[in-house]
């Protein structure tokens, strides 16, 4: 076992060393950034001088030295739209808000994903059991910012019950939490149900039947707890998911998080701050996977062995 | 191969075995034929017969504006529409329906282009991995390891602020997400091939490395491609019209449906015509090629189950 963490976690360091890497080719190959940052019309002196201070007149290696330096020491980079804060800055100062809406919306997707997969597992091929098929198929085929716009419509504009962006109460949770949940709602239901199939059919589920473990109690505590472990599994998929989801839905309704950030810093060709994006973003993944790999193996011996 | 057994006897006859191509016609016929009906007839509708036969079925060109400044935000026929615009106007005044159907056109491109350029990598660096083991394939794997620890999203906004919004960059972002998916299950499916017997025969009869990946892997592995593009189409779609939205993707005045739903955005309060209709193209779109892609997926690669 701690021969496997150990390996995972230097897969882990690896990976991020080489987003380091991709994030600063992308960032060298894509234009001077001293003209990014002064802008086209800026003096030719004016170009040498910010040249010389970022160290852009070094070999790329040296270059790539001092960026790795200062990104160890936690520097960022600078902001084009946040000067005073910095781009690290910038990022740490919108994550609570990406992280709360992200949190209540996966809530909701368990909340009502796990449930409606286990119905519809027990009674398979009813009315119940196609109509969330349907309506998991369909969660998964819409584009989270038409739905959010459509519920827009609806109920803030023609119905006038809920506030139409920004942040404040329970009631300006219900929409962004709602849109960023419709994809994982519907990969949950689907997951949930195909392993639930999976589990009923199990010869241990077979045994606590003839045993006379009630019914409720089969389903809810001995298939549940196994079918769970699922959608564990397929934790990167769905964070993913939540981060791509996070932008448009962000964008949408003014959510001041990291989604709506990374939307301003591409509008404003803001390159440093969506390296800081990318870097803290992928830094966060890579950890979480992490954790919930070791989370895996811990829960599902046969993995330590492999 | 039935009815040539009897000459099928010389070894070379047997290694270099021909394709009946007959028979294979048959059977792909066979396959389209019995394609789930709902999904495939609404694919047709939605996206394959407008996409082909837009110029005869749109009323209008897609930038064409026929009702000058009166024309603009006209209302769906139902909602006190004029039955000139059944799906009404945008806010130039330009007919909504007649752009949904141009719009198709977009989607199957990108999508087609995307698929195939990811894919090609995909196969190649996976059947490499797969056929060399080794270094090689430690190699590629990490490269894929770390291909898939940047979020996506950050990938595609990051490469799509360096490049200016357009095909080329819809492209480029669509490849470097999904070439590392395929990467994966290709290899996966090679190392499989590998341990089969016809392989080895394959060598001793003198057979190139090439040659083997080429003739013995790939059509092999071909039922799992088969599904995984299917399955990616929606992915692709969904993931151009939200580049798109965000102002990073394809640029105005293209006819893509996600730069419709953007301007139906800045209407939405007077207009919601303008963002509904191209919202549930996708939609729709999306649906039958999921719907598609999980009856593939239960006919030809049942291993593929959680995807």
């Amino acid at each position: 076992m701690q021969r496997y963490i150990l390996i995972r976690f230097l897969q882990g360091l690896f990976a991020l060393w080489a987003v380091t890497l991709i994030v600063f080719v992308i960032s060298r190959a894509t234009g001077d950034p001293a003209t990014i940052i002064l802008g086209i019309d800026a003096s030719a002196s004016d170009l040498a001088a910010l040249r010389e201070r970022l160290g852009l007149n070094e070999p790329l290696l040296v270059q790539y030295g001092i960026y790795m330096g200062s990104v160890l020491q936690g520097d960022l980079g600078e902001s084009l739209k946040f000067p005073e804060q910095g781009a690290g800055g910038a990022v740490m100062a919108r994550l609570p808000a990406t992280i709360y809406l992200a949190g209540v919306s996966l809530a909701l997707a368990l909340a009502i994903g796990i449930p409606l997969g286990v119905l519809s597992a027990i009674k398979r091929d009813s009315a119940l059991d196609t109509g969330s098929k349907i309506f998991a198929l369909l969660g998964q085929s819409l584009p989270n910012f038409w739905l959010g716009l459509m519920m827009i419509w609806v109920f803030a504009v023609k119905l006038g019950w809920l506030p139409t962006s920004g942040t404040g109460g329970f009631k300006h949770f219900v929409m962004p939490a709602i849109t960023l949940g419709s994809f994982q709602i519907a990969a949950i239901t689907r997951l949930v149900r195909s392993s639930m199939l999976e589990t009923l059919d199990s010869e241990y589920v077979k045994l606590a039947r003839i045993k006379g473990v009630p019914e409720w109690k089969v389903i809810w505590k001995h298939c549940l707890r196994n079918a769970a472990l699922t959608p564990l599994t397929y934790f990167g998929v769905i964070a993913a998911v939540v981060m791509t989801g996070s932008v448009t839905t962000e964008t949408v309704f003014n959510w001041p998080g990291t989604g709506l950030l990374a939307f301003q810093a591409v509008l404003s060709r803001d390159f440093e701050l969506i390296q800081a994006l990318v870097l803290v973003f992928s830094g966060l993944f890579i950890a979480s996977s992490f954790i919930v790999d070791i989370l895996y193996a811990y829960l599902d011996p046969r993995l330590r062995y492999s | 191969m039935a009815q040539e057994s009897g000459a099928a006897t010389r070894p070379s006859e047997i290694l270099t075995h021909r394709p009946d191509w007959k028979a294979r016609g048959r059977k792909f016929g066979g396959v389209l034929w019995r394609l789930p009906k709902f999904p495939t007839l609404l694919l047709l509708i939605v996206l394959v017969i407008p996409a082909i036969f837009a110029d005869v079925i749109a009323p209008y060109g897609p930038q064409e504006a026929p009702g000058g400044i009166r024309g603009r935000l006209q209302p769906p026929v139902f909602a006190g529409g004029t039955s000139q615009h059944l799906l009404g106007t945008d806010k130039i005044g330009r007919d909504m329906l007649s752009r949904i159907i141009y719009g198709s056109r977009i989607s199957i491109i990108i999508s087609l282009v995307g698929i195939a350029i990811a894919g090609s990598v995909g196969i190649t660096l996976g059947i490499i991995a797969g056929y060399y083991g080794g270094k090689v394939d430690a190699l590629i794997m990490r490269l894929v390891d770390i291909s898939l620890s940047i979020p996506p999203v950050l990938l595609a906004l990051s490469l799509a602020a360096a490049l200016d919004p357009s095909f080329r960059t819809v492209i480029i972002v669509v490849g470097a997400l999904l070439w590392s998916i395929y990467c994966r299950q290709v290899r996966g499916d090679t190392l499989l091939v590998m341990q089969q017997d016809y392989i080895d025969r394959a060598r001793v009869a003198g057979a190139s490395g090439l040659r083997i990946m080429l003739r013995h892997v790939l059509p092999n592995i071909t039922n799992t491609l088969i599904v995984l593009a299917t399955l990616q189409v929606g992915f692709v779609i969904l993931l151009e019209a939200g580049l798109s939205f965000l102002g990073v993707g394809l640029s105005r005045p293209t006819p893509a449906w996600g730069l419709m739903v953007a301007d139906g955005r800045e209407v939405l309060i007077r207009a919601w015509w303008v963002a509904l209709w191209p919202g549930l193209a996708i939609m729709l779109t999306v649906f039958g090629f999921n719907l598609l892609g999980d009856w593939l997926r239960d006919r030809l690669d049942p291993r593929l189950r959680q995807l």
